[in-house]
C-alpha cells in the first residue's frame, strides 16, 4: 500500500511467498494464495465434518447450517439433472463450498482472495468440462457427439449449427472461468478504490473531512453487495456446472 | 494520437459495454419478477433458470471488464 493519495487497487493480488522452495528450478513456493486454500479447505471440513459429527434429531447451529448448505446444493442438483444427477453431487458440492469458502474468506479486510486469480477458475472450468467430456463419451460413446447436431435442422442450415455448438462448447470454460474470476476481481477493486477515495480526501484536508463520510458509507454499501455477490457467483458456478454435466447425462436434444 | 491516451479511452469505450450487459441482467430478472408475480406458485421452479440466464448476461459484461482491465494493466 502506497502512502499518501495514490493507493495501488492492484496491489492487494499479488502472491507472495511466505515458505520459499524452489526445487530443481520450479517455483513451489508456499504462498499467500496457498495459505488461503488451504484456510477455505479447512474451514469446509470444520463445519461440515464438525456439523454432521453430532447427528442430533434437533439440530445445533452448526449442525443446521451444514443441514441446510446440504439440502440447498442436493435441490440444485436434482432440479436441473433429474434423480440420476446425484452421482454428481459430491464433485458439485466440493466445487460450491470450495468457492463459496473461498469467495467469503476473502471478503475479510486484508485476506487474499483465491478466486480472484484467473489461474484457480480456469483450473475449475477446466475440470469441470473435463468431466463432462470423459463422462459423456464413457457413458454414450460416440453419441455423445449428438450434443453438436441438433434435431429437426433442415439439412443446408446443419454444418453452421454444428459450427455454432461446437464453438458455444468450447467458450464455456472460457466463460465459467472468467466469469468467477471478473466478478471478484472487480469487486475486490471496486472496495480498494472508494476506500482510497477516504483516505486522498482526507489527507487533501479543509473540504475533504466534510466530503469524505460520503464514499465511506458507499464502500459499507459495496461490501453487504460483495457479500451478496460471493455467494451468487458461488451458486452460479455449481448451476452452470450442473447444466454442463447435465449435457453429459443426457447428450440427445 | 498518444499510444496511452488510446489505451485509456478503449478501457472508458470496454465500460461501455457493462452497462449494456446490465440492460440484460435487469432484463432477465425484470421478467422474472412480472411472471412471478403473475403465477407465484410456478415461480420457485424457474429460480435457478432465472439466475442462468442473469448469468450468462452477466458473463459478456465480465468481457467487457476484462478487456478493460488488459487494456490498462497488461498491455
Amino acid at each position: 500500500m502506497a502512502a499518501g493519495g495514490g493507493i495501488d487497487p492492484i496491489s492487494q493480488f499479488q502472491i507472495k511467498p511466505i515458505v520459499p522452495l524452489r526445487p530443481f528450478g520450479l517455483d513451489l513456493s508456499f504462498s499467500n494464495a496457498s495459505l488461503f486454500m488451504a484456510l477455505t479447505v479447512a474451514a469446509v471440513s470444520l463445519i461440515m465434518v464438525y456439523g454432521s459429527s453430532q447427528r442430533a434429531t434437533v439440530p445445533g447451529r452448526l449442525q443446521s447450517l451444514a443441514e441446510i448448505i446440504y439440502e440447498f446444493v442436493a435441490s440444485t442438483v436434482t432440479g436441473v439433472m433429474g434423480k440420476q444427477g446425484m452421482v454428481f453431487f459430491p464433485f458439485v458440492f466440493s466445487l460450491f463450498m470450495f468457492v463459496l469458502m473461498a469467495n467469503m474468506l476473502g471478503m475479510i479486510p486484508g485476506a487474499f482472495t483465491v478466486t480472484s486469480h484467473i489461474i484457480v477458475t480456469a483450473a475449475f472450468a477446466f475440470l469441470v468440462i473435463g468431466v463432462v467430456l470423459v463422462y459423456g463419451i464413457m457413458k454414450h460413446g460416440s453419441h455423445f457427439f449428438g450434443l453438436f447436431v441438433p434435431s429437426g435442422v433442415p439439412g443446408w442450415l446443419l454444418p453452421f449449427m454444428v459450427l455454432i455448438e461446437a464453438v458455444s462448447f468450447v467458450s464455456r470454460p472460457i466463460s465459467l472461468s472468467l466469469r468467477l474470476f471478473g466478478n471478484m476481481l472487480a469487486g475486490h477493486i471496486a472496495l480498494k478504490v472508494f476506500g482510497g477515495f477516504v483516505v486522498a480526501l482526507l489527507a487533501g484536508g479543509g473540504i475533504g473531512y466534510v466530503i469524505a463520510p460520503l464514499p465511506l458509507l458507499l464502500a459499507i454499501a459495496l461490501t453487504a453487495l460483495e457479500f451478496l455477490v460471493a455467494f451468487l457467483q458461488a451458486y452460479v458456478f455449481a448451476i452452470l456446472t450442473c447444466v454442463y454435466l447435465n449435457d453429459a447425462l443426457h447428450p440427445g436434444h | 494520437m498518444d499510444a496511452t491516451a488510446a489505451k485509456y479511452l478503449g478501457a472508458g469505450l470496454a465500460c461501455l459495454g457493462m452497462g449494456l450487459a446490465a440492460i440484460g441482467v435487469g432484463s432477465i430478472f425484470g421478467n422474472f419478477l412480472s411472471g412471478a408475480l403473475r403465477n407465484p406458485s410456478a415461480a420457485d421452479g424457474q429460480f435457478g433458470r432465472a439466475f442462468i440466464g442473469a448469468a450468462l448476461a452477466e458473463g459478456l459484461g465480465i468481457f467487457c471488464f476484462v478487456v478493460a482491465l488488459v487494456l490498462m494493466f497488461v498491455l
